[in-house]
């Protein structure tokens, strides 16, 4: 608890006009750059000049009133939408014209907000769809059971164990995804899309339907994933004590447009997302 | 003159089409699911006609009404009986579904009537030709075009101005929001399914008035070009299903008399291909958007 | 080894122990001509059914996507076949059976895989209902195009005409239009059917329990996830859609050297949706209940007369009550209640068996 705490009262440094990441992410190359970003549904801007830099290690939050745009900027970053303004870059790369596999082989992976994991394959088999090409072979070693076939899926079992143990989940491994309880199945998607090694972790609601025990654990643990594997995270979350304990920097959204940005003393003390919030926050503090 | 004759025959052909295309759009724009029994129904619609014409000794306007009858009733018993367990199920599963219906309503009919073509007699549908120089056009034709155009405003009407019309239309665009609104949801997809059948039967007649011969499989292979039809003209959309119908209709008859007799099947299914390809959501479609 | 692991191995040893002791069981059966005629002309059909189930059951089951034009692969197999062996006969003079069955069983699969990939790249952009009637849209066309096609070999080359029925003087037919492959030598055998599903089953045992395999069962099971995990969906769905195809070809191509004619009405919608039933019976994504299904719904109409009569008024029945019985939610809660107890039951012996 106590690292998480120091971690969000990094100093926040600009990099570009208003840009923030942590001051220890300051001379690395950012991992992700939103620029003017938007997208049009039938006229209606969904997200309108969407500014955003993540850096390197930085644990990120991404909030806003339901329906602010928050999934879609997910699905912009991943690639699911083609944005119709601006530009996403990943690790320095625009991801213009990509697709979602292309982005996903930059270094994004994400979780969703309505799960989806592969229900009928087990636990195991999920990760290993994460270690897709992380650990390869090609058809004809698979069906002909070459050496190299054992070699490999060796490697993959071990991983995905490995990968597994982060949430104690091992003894699960066999288990179909879609028979796990809810809360698994969501821990079970953060272990997934680690196991693409991503260099920015996404994930949508990570916290929705758990109680506050189990929040707690999964902020220590999302604390705990950036630090063991040195990825950045940006999270959307609608528990503010979860945001606010583990967000080093957060950015609000309302009607597809960032009304705030920075620490969370600062955001708490914003009068104009105090304004947004103002219902849920009294009836947090109350 | 040979080209005006194909022309009439195509729009003729793609009326009937058309009629059959509205049944699949209906049903999918609302259930979205792929009937695929829908051709079945026309067959078996057909049957009844000829049974109240041949053997009943009818008249010809209340044989049709019985095969509508019919009809309607056999559309909202294979939506309650088969198709609504599988609500919540795949499309996968659902299609198999109806795969197999087709099959059962095939084999009920081979059963009943016999694997033998039956003629369809003649009605007040095929009268006399009527001859404009050296054109003609027949009477099935001119009921059939006839048809397609009434049936297409009344059902524009309907959806348009009705209060069931209007679920309807609910229930297409969001069916959880529409039961949140006090729409009946499994009636609203049951009165599709009604309505969709009574004009299969419609079509059923309309189709062996043109062709008359009868048998079991009769209704498959115009059942999966008109639903080909509904996807060209956009599916869910009506004014699509008749544009599409006609227009599938005309190509298979040129097709046929410009390029290969044998060939016409292919020719049809060639332009599926081809519009699903270049435009998915087809003529007069709405692009549909997957939620993440 | 985990439990998942050893419990995929029962299945793959059963599955092989079934079908290579059926083999010996029939090959003794005919050794001492205990045989029935009608059983012993159904095995290499058999085989062939088995081959179909098994690898429309990779695309339905594993792929997740409907074909139903799986026939339209098996007549280009058998086609293919026909004209090869034919050629290889009359232009060449290749008279040993064996070798001629085998080139034309490769070819069948070869050209049904070729049209398999070429049918595939528009058809797997497309999804669910829409690919299902494509295919079935691909399937007709394929049958069109075969009636119109007509073969001949003469002076050692094939002759190719499309539409046209007239051909140069002194050409032997092989395939005429509506009329089919025609006289083609009959060579196929049992031994030959017996090894191509052992060859089927390997493919796809071995595909599903792979990189591969799970790519596919990951784009089945959830889309967008799997893309998002960095998986290439359209190039999985054609992996198993081409595999299936070329399998199809192969069992094509015994099916069609085993009789004296292959006509095109073979190979109908009909034909298609026969395996759809024994894959649905045999249970999406099971291998082995396909190969048991198919093995018995091709049996079946041949000892029961009545069943016969009625096949596909009740193949119809089972496709609707099984799709019923294993997706509604309410009958599949009553049913595992009902089941629980014997499972329940019998566990508790085996873990009894166990710490004894």
């Amino acid at each position: 608890m106590s690292q998480v705490k120091r971690r969000a009262n990094v100093k926040m440094v600009p990099l570009q006009s208003d840009a923030i990441v942590p001051e220890r992410d300051i001379d690395k190359a950012p991992v992700l750059e939103a620029r003017h970003l938007g997208i049009e549904f039938g006229g209606l801007k969904a997200v309108d000049d969407f500014n955003l830099t993540i850096g390197r290690t930085e644990i990120a939050g991404l909030i806003g009133p339901n329906g602010a745009g928050k999934t879609t900027v997910f699905n912009l970053i991943t690639k699911v939408y083609e944005p119709t303004m601006g530009a996403v870059l990943i690790n320095g790369h625009d991801t213009k014209g990509l697709s979602i596999v292309q982005a996903s082989k930059l270094g994004i992976a994400r979780t969703f907000q309505n799960i989806r994991l592969f229900d009928q394959m087990t636990v195991e088999e999920n990760v290993r769809i994460g270690l897709h090409n992380q650990i390869k072979y090609d058809m004809a070693t698979g069906i002909l059971r070459l050496p190299r076939y054992w070699k490999q899926e060796k490697r993959q079992h071990e991983k995905a164990l490995e990968l597994l143990h982060i949430f104690d989940m091992e003894k699960l491994a066999d288990e179909t995804a879609g028979s796990l309880p809810y809360g698994v199945q969501r821990r079970l998607e953060i272990v997934r899309a680690l196991a693409t090694n991503p260099s920015l972790l996404l994930l949508d609601e990570p916290a929705a339907g758990m109680n506050p025990h189990e929040t707690e654990e999964l902020m220590e643990n999302i604390a705990k994933i950036r630090d063991q594997f040195q990825i950045a995270i940006l999270l959307i979350e609608h528990d503010m004590s979860l945001v606010m304990g583990v967000c080093e920097g957060i950015c609000v959204l309302n009607f597809g447009k960032v009304i705030a940005k920075g620490t969370a003393d600062e955001i708490q003390a914003n009068p104009v997302v105090i304004e947004a919030y103002l219902g849920k926050k009294k009836e947090a503090q109350a | 003159m040979i080209f005006l004759d194909n022309l009439i025959n195509g729009l003729s052909l793609g009326s009937i089409y058309a009629i059959i295309a509205l049944g699949y759009t209906m049903v999918y724009g609302i259930a979205k699911m792929l009937n695929f029994a829908h051709g079945d129904v026309i067959m078996i619609g057909a049957y009844i006609a000829f049974c109240g014409l041949q053997y009943w000794g009818l008249p010809p306007v209340i044989a049709i009404l019985a095969a509508m009858a019919v009809c309607t009733l056999l559309g909202v018993t294979i939506e309650g009986l088969a198709y609504r367990p599988l609500r919540q199920a795949t499309s996968l599963a659902v299609l198999i579904t109806a795969i197999g219906m087709s099959y059962l309503l095939q084999n009920i009919a081979l059963m009943i009537w016999g694997a033998n073509p039956k003629s369809f007699p003649r009605t007040f549908i095929n009268g006399a030709s009527i001859r404009i120089g050296q054109l003609s056009i027949s009477s099935a034709t001119i009921w059939t075009i006839l048809a397609n155009i009434v049936i297409m405003v009344a059902l524009t009407l309907f959806t348009a101005k009705t209060k069931m019309g209007k679920a309807m239309r609910c229930v297409s665009e969001d069916r959880g929001a529409a039961e949140l609104m006090g729409i009946n949801v499994n009636r609203t997809i049951s009165m599709t399914f009604a309505i969709g059948s009574a004009l299969a039967a419609i079509a059923g007649v309309l189709l062996c008035s043109s062709y008359p011969i009868l048998q079991p499989t009769t209704g498959s292979m115009p059942g999966i070009k008109a639903f080909t039809a509904a996807v060209f003209g956009g599916i869910g959309s009506i004014p699509g299903a008749m544009i599409g119908g006609v227009l599938l209709g005309v190509i298979e008859i040129f097709g046929k008399a410009y390029i290969s007799t044998e060939l016409g099947d292919a020719i049809v299914f060639a332009v599926l291909i081809v519009v699903l390809l270049v435009k998915p959501t087809g003529l007069l479609g709405k692009p549909v958007r997957e939620k993440v | 080894m985990t439990k998942a692991k050893r419990n995929r191995l029962i299945y793959n040893i059963v599955t092989f122990a079934l079908v290579i002791g059926a083999f010996l069981l029939l090959q003794s059966m005919i050794a001492n001509k205990s045989i029935t005629r009608s059983l012993k002309g159904q095995l290499v059909p058999i085989c062939c059914w088995v081959v179909m189930a098994v690898s429309l059951n990779l695309v339905i089951g594993i792929s997740g996507e409907l074909s139903l034009g799986h026939a339209g692969f098996m007549s280009v197999g058998a086609y293919t076949g026909a004209v090869i062996s034919g050629w290889l006969l009359n232009a060449h003079g290749v008279d040993n059976t064996t070798l001629r069955l085998v080139l034309a069983i490769v070819a069948g699969g070869m050209a049904a895989g070729v049209m398999g990939a070429l049918i595939g790249i528009p058809v797997l952009r497309l999804r669910g209902d829409y690919l299902a009637i494509v295919t079935l849209a691909f399937g007709e066309i394929i049958r069109n195009l075969v009636n119109v096609l007509y073969v001949g070999v003469a002076d050692g080359r094939l002759t190719f005409s499309f539409l046209n029925k007239s051909m140069p003087e002194g050409v032997t037919m092989l395939v005429d239009g509506a009329k089919g492959a025609v006289k083609i030598k009959p060579i196929s055998t049992f031994t030959a059917g017996f090894v191509l599903i052992l060859i089927t089953l390997i493919v796809v045992l071995n595909l599903v329990n792979s990189r591969a395999g799970r790519a596919i069962k990951a784009t089945r099971d959830n889309r967008i996830a799997a893309e998002s995990m960095g998986v290439p969906v359209t190039k999985y769905k054609m992996m198993a859609f081409v595999t299936a195809a070329a399998l199809a070809g192969m069992a094509g191509a015994l099916y069609g050297l085993n009789s004296s004619t292959v006509v095109p009405t073979q190979f109908t919608f009909n034909q298609s949706i026969n395996v759809l039933v024994f894959v649905v019976l045999g249970g999406l994504g099971n291998v082995l209940g396909s190969v048991i299904s198919a093995t018995l719904l091709t049996v079946l109409p041949e000892m029961l007369r009545a069943f016969s009569d009625y096949r596909m008024l009740v193949y119809a029945v089972v496709l609707i009550l099984v799709m019923i019985f294993t997706n509604n939610p309410l009958i599949r809660s009553v049913l595992s209640s009902a089941v629980a107890p014997i499972k329940r039951a019998l566990r508790g012996k085996k873990q009894g068996g166990e710490t004894a």
